[in-house]
């Protein structure tokens, strides 16, 4: 990387000039991408970290003894250690590899579920969550004959802590939220939430698959028991994504797959398993993904959170002030705590429709109900257009976002 | 070249720029005629489009008629297109439509191909209605 980049504030224009996708044309329009909720782009020292893998040392993991599988091991295993320093957990036996939060969701709602839930018991969620983190809990109390109790979400988006307290119950086994809103970008209180629920001795696990591409994060300081991310959202490769666990949880924890990796020993009648992680990581893992994740997390941390959080801050506050000039606008989710994302409604407009005229023009957002229909029914809308901002986003695409969205919104009215 | 089809080709030479051709499609679905609220119901909605579509249909003297609605305004303009192209003709002319206008305008290439697929169930729905009431027609006489 560029030594000009690690100024003391980030210098956009020469970060720019590592992500080679925002050079891109859209429309016969200069690109501007602000649907970094869905999925972030990728620097060129992920990409080339993948390509690497593939040209040099591909090989699989931890079975082989010859030249290049030790190669491979040993830059999984490194990647291991730097997710554990980059989240700071205890031991590099925590982190185990996923496909992403989603599956990182679904291992615990079926191991833990299988290890501690019983009827009767109750699972928390919020009204706020996106549908990963709702569906896999439904599941889970289905199987289990438990109970979904929901964190109800206040007028600004922001979970009701008071409410939550009357839900904690001694039958409460497991809280399971959110750290930021996919939906609005909102930043919740889960040092409090986590705080409340070891209270009344139940678990906790946190979604931060928004959190990860904006905030630092540290996993000893929240004492969450479970955390899940994304690498995709980071900046890194798509398809593969990591579980925290406390090791003393996980231990108690039967795996979520069968299959190789995890395997102690087999024999026709039984099977030991494998020791954390590899208990569940059933099969040949993502390797070139393992070690894309780390190049965009070394990526992330040379730019340095203190930089990104306060760019990033810069970028919502005046974002936040453009579009609030635009007539009908409404922002829903008005939170003081914040990523850079804006989710709004136009008076009388479809969202659907500003997202076609928003692309005519190069932009990109996502519109709908961004996998939070509960969310959307909470508010009584359909859906709202979605702005996602990163570090690579400018003040000037802002101002693009501004008269574009301008532009659809004149010829939608007529 | 059918009257309707030859008009739509001529307004769209009109506009170079994208946006203006969008516009052109926002102000057809303003003209369309309203749909009575009884076709707004889940019977009525066109399978396989992101936004929603209410379409119905029924025969007058012979010709199809067609009625629709949407919740947003690019594709009521889209289903109002269809509709100038196919409504008031005899169920073998729709049905024989290739709806070939649609590229020469360009509408097509400048569609994501969720939006592609959603404009073809629309067509397929319309055509479904053409052949349900030729059919109908050929068991009565």
């Amino acid at each position: 990387m560029n030594s000009s980049i690690m100024a003391n504030t980030l210098n956009v224009e020469q970060i720019r000039k590592e992500f080679p996708i925002l050079k891109t044309e859209a429309n016969s329009y200069p690109l501007v991408y602000l649907d970094n909720a869905a999925t972030s782009q990728k620097p060129k020292v992920v990409i080339n970290a993948v390509s690497n893998y593939y040209k040099e040392y591909n090989s699989n993991v931890h079975r082989a003894a010859h030249f290049l599988s030790d190669k491979a091991t040993v830059a999984y295993e490194n990647a291991r250690v730097t997710i554990k320093e980059f989240i700071n957990a205890e031991d590099a036996r925590e982190i185990n590899f996923v496909r992403g939060t989603t599956e990182g969701i679904n291992l615990v709602a079926y191991s833990f579920g299988a290890a501690f839930v019983k009827p009767g018991d109750e699972i928390i969620i919020s009204n706020i969550e996106h549908h990963s983190n709702i569906v896999p809990w439904q599941m889970l109390c289905e199987r289990c004959d438990a109970v979904l109790k929901v964190i109800p979400v206040s007028e600004n988006g922001e979970m009701d802590l008071s409410a939550f307290e009357q839900l904690l119950s001694d039958k409460t086994k497991l809280v399971a939220v959110q750290h930021i809103s996919n939906a609005l970008g909102i930043i919740h209180p889960i040092e409090r939430i986590i705080e409340l629920a070891h209270r009344k001795n139940a678990y906790v696990f946190i979604d931060g698959a928004q959190a990860s591409p904006h905030i630092p994060i540290d996993v000893r300081e929240l004492d969450c028991d479970f955390y899940a991310f994304s690498s995709h959202k980071m900046f890194g490769p798509t398809g593969i994504g990591i579980l925290y666990g406390k090791a003393s949880i996980l231990e108690k924890l039967p795996p979520y797959q069968g299959g190789g990796e995890m395997i102690k020993e087999v024999t026709l009648e039984k099977t030991t398993y494998n020791d954390l992680p590899y208990k569940f990581e059933a099969g040949t893992p993502n390797i070139a993904g393992a070690v894309g994740l780390e190049a965009a997390i070394k990526f992330i941390t040379e730019l340095g959170h203190k930089e990104i959080m306060k760019y990033e801050h810069d970028l919502l506050l005046y974002a936040t002030k453009e579009l609030m000039e635009i007539e009908g606008l409404k922002i829903i989710g008005n939170a003081t705590s914040k990523v850079p994302v804006i989710s709004f409604i136009v008076k009388d407009i479809h969202a659907y429709d500003i997202g076609v005229l928003l692309d005519k023009q190069g932009i990109a957002v996502r519109t709908g109900h961004h996998c939070c229909q509960p969310l959307m029914n909470r508010f009584q809308i359909e859906g709202t257009c979605r702005a996602s901002f990163a570090f690579y986003n400018t003040m000037h695409e802002v101002d693009m976002l501004k008269s574009s969205l301008q532009q659809a919104i004149n010829i939608l009215r007529g | 070249m059918n009257g309707v089809i030859q008009d739509i080709i001529e307004e769209f030479e009109l506009f170079e720029d994208q946006m203006d051709k969008y516009s052109h499609i926002v102000d057809m679905g303003k003209s369309l005629p309203v749909l009575e609220d009884r076709y707004k119901t889940e019977d009525y909605v066109v399978k396989g489009c992101q936004s929603k579509v209410w379409l119905h249909a029924y025969e007058s003297d012979g010709k199809v008629v067609y009625e629709a609605d949407s919740n947003t305004a690019i594709t009521k303009g889209i289903v109002a297109m269809l509709v100038r192209v196919l409504s008031n003709r005899i169920p073998d002319e729709i049905l024989a439509e290739d709806m070939q206008f649609i590229e020469t305008i360009g509408l097509r290439s400048h569609l994501s191909s969720q939006r592609s697929n959603g404009l073809n169930s629309m067509i397929r729905e319309m055509k479904l209605f053409a052949k349900a009431i030729k059919q109908k027609n050929e068991v009565n006489s």
